[in-house]
């Protein structure tokens, strides 16, 4: 199967976020498959992602992996509930709080472009 | 039916020159003396997996070096959930007549065998690949993103979880092989090292060297046979980013199941060993499966419901908080322990009844559950 370009995201340093949606039982995720895991139905539909959502849980990482993560610490990293019904991972201000809305932005961070989530 | 018959537990900690197969060999032997066994006499070996020494076919390697020829020999590999899901194949595989008795075996250096960024780097590959790793995730930080969820939901503070610090090292008091034993302190744990908020460094397992070995028999003709009764598994999810809930993993389903089978409930518990990775990780499974009830496992370890007089002894060797965790062997100390426990050679961690147990660990970041049930024979 080759690749649907509809489908490159920040991971390919595209700056943007795309989920899947099956276009059989309306099942939505982020992790790219070319089935739906809730219903097993191939060909599902590439669904942009607006950025907007919900602080989920927050984290400031004081301990870092490595060296070029040890240069921005401490960091936040939330998960947020997009308003589309899909959860991702991001950076984010370490003030942020859970309940806040936020929206996404994309960032040069620690050598590659990564999601950080902003107030609304 | 089957019984564990014999344990061996090496000291965890900073364990200089030993490497993955010295500390498997340390352990299985110390298990197959307390089984009272002959190395000819096992069968079956199935053996966890070493981030320091990783192999294809590490339980084939170790047969060779041990010198068994097992008729049954595998690696398995679940995370932090290794150690008690080989002790469930193990229970399956004597019960089904694959084979008689069988060596379960673990152990790593884990701290001496790598840098410690390398250990962080390896764990946090749990994580996913593209969508959690490359933003500077690690195990630490999944964990603080559960731990700030469960606050907010469950109104617990960071002195609650703190509460759960202070218990396992007032439990690896009484151990001489713990890696930590020195009395602490809630203020001690708040005003400890940030690692990933809410989680300072005392809320944080260490990394340890280590082995842990069991010899799982069909029959009781042997050693210091404890019954296992039952054992379950749910793996619920792989990432946090796909969790379908941040406060509710499957433990309960799991640990439920597993008592059902063994024709018990959770008010006939007399001993618990509960993964305690982090101190949110030992609240968060401990309310889930039932044993304290939401938001208060914390002010039940400050008044002494887990403590070894207590209503409910737990993690008596001091968990992985305090005796430490050398991967794969960290959870399977806890069984030794309850081994010790119910066949009443714990010295002075003795409990007054262990007569039923409840053991539960988790791989991952709470993604796979395996619960085990264990009666004194």
């Amino acid at each position: 199967m080759r690749p649907d370009t509809d489908l490159e995201d920040w991971t390919v340093g595209i700056p943007r976020m795309v989920g899947q949606r099956c276009q059989a039982c309306s099942a939505c995720w982020l992790f790219r498959r070319g089935f739906c895991p809730q219903c097993g139905l191939t060909s599902p539909q590439a669904m942009s992602l607006a950025g907007a959502g919900t602080v989920h849980a927050s984290t400031i990482v004081h301990r870092a992996p490595d060296d070029q993560f040890r240069a921005i610490a401490p960091y936040a990293l939330v998960l947020v509930e997009l308003d589309e019904g899909i959860r991702v991972m991001g950076h984010a201000p370490t003030g942020i709080a859970i309940g806040a809305r936020v929206g996404v932005s994309f960032r040069e961070i620690a050598g590659r472009l990564l999601p950080f989530f902003i107030h609304e | 039916m089957s019984y564990l018959v014999g344990s061996g537990l090496t000291r965890f900690g900073r364990l200089e020159g030993c490497n993955t197969l010295d500390l498997m060999t340390e352990a299985a032997t110390a298990a197959l003396i307390d089984a009272q066994l002959e190395r000819g006499e096992i069968d079956g070996l199935i053996c966890g997996y070493s981030t320091t020494m990783p192999h294809l076919m590490l339980a084939t390697v170790f047969a060779e070096h041990f010198g068994i020829q097992p008729s049954y020999a595998h690696a398995v590999q679940v995370g932090g959930a290794t150690g008690f899901a080989m002790v469930m194949l193990a229970h399956l595989l004597v019960s089904a007549g694959a084979a008689e008795r069988i060596l379960v075996v673990a152990g790593e250096n884990r701290m001496t065998g790598q840098t410690r960024d390398a250990a962080i780097q390896t764990l946090a590959q749990t994580g996913h690949p593209q969508y959690e790793v490359p933003l500077g995730a690690t195990i630490p930080a999944y964990y603080g993103l559960i731990a700030s969820r469960y606050m907010w939901e469950h109104q617990v503070t960071e002195a609650d979880f703190a509460e759960l610090a202070v218990l396992m090292r007032r439990q690896s008091a009484r151990h001489p092989g713990a890696q930590f034993r020195e009395p602490i302190s809630v203020d001690d744990v708040l005003s400890s090292r940030p690692i990933a908020s809410p989680l300072k460094v005392l809320d944080c397992c260490p990394v340890s060297d280590g082995g842990c070995a069991f010899v799982i028999a069909r029959e009781p003709s042997h050693g210091h046979p404890v019954r296992i009764r039952s054992a379950r598994q749910i793996h619920t999810s792989q990432h946090v980013t796909a969790a379908p809930n941040l406060t509710h993993f499957g433990a309960d389903r799991c640990s439920a199941q597993a008592l059902t089978d063994a024709h018990r409930n959770l008010a006939e518990i007399e001993y618990a060993a509960i993964y305690d990775s982090f101190t949110v990780t030992l609240a968060l499974l401990l309310e889930e499966i039932g044993l304290a009830k939401r938001g208060q496992a914390g002010a039940m370890a400050r008044d002494g419901y887990f403590d070894r007089d207590g209503a409910l002894p737990l993690n008596l060797h001091g968990g992985l908080l305090s005796y430490g965790h050398c991967g794969v062997a960290g959870a399977m100390a806890h069984l030794a322990e309850a081994h010790r426990q119910m066949t009443g050679r714990a010295e002075d961690r003795q409990v007054a009844r262990a007569g039923v147990a409840l053991l539960h660990g988790d791989g991952g970041v709470l993604s796979s559950h395996v619960s085990l049930v264990l009666e004194a024979a």
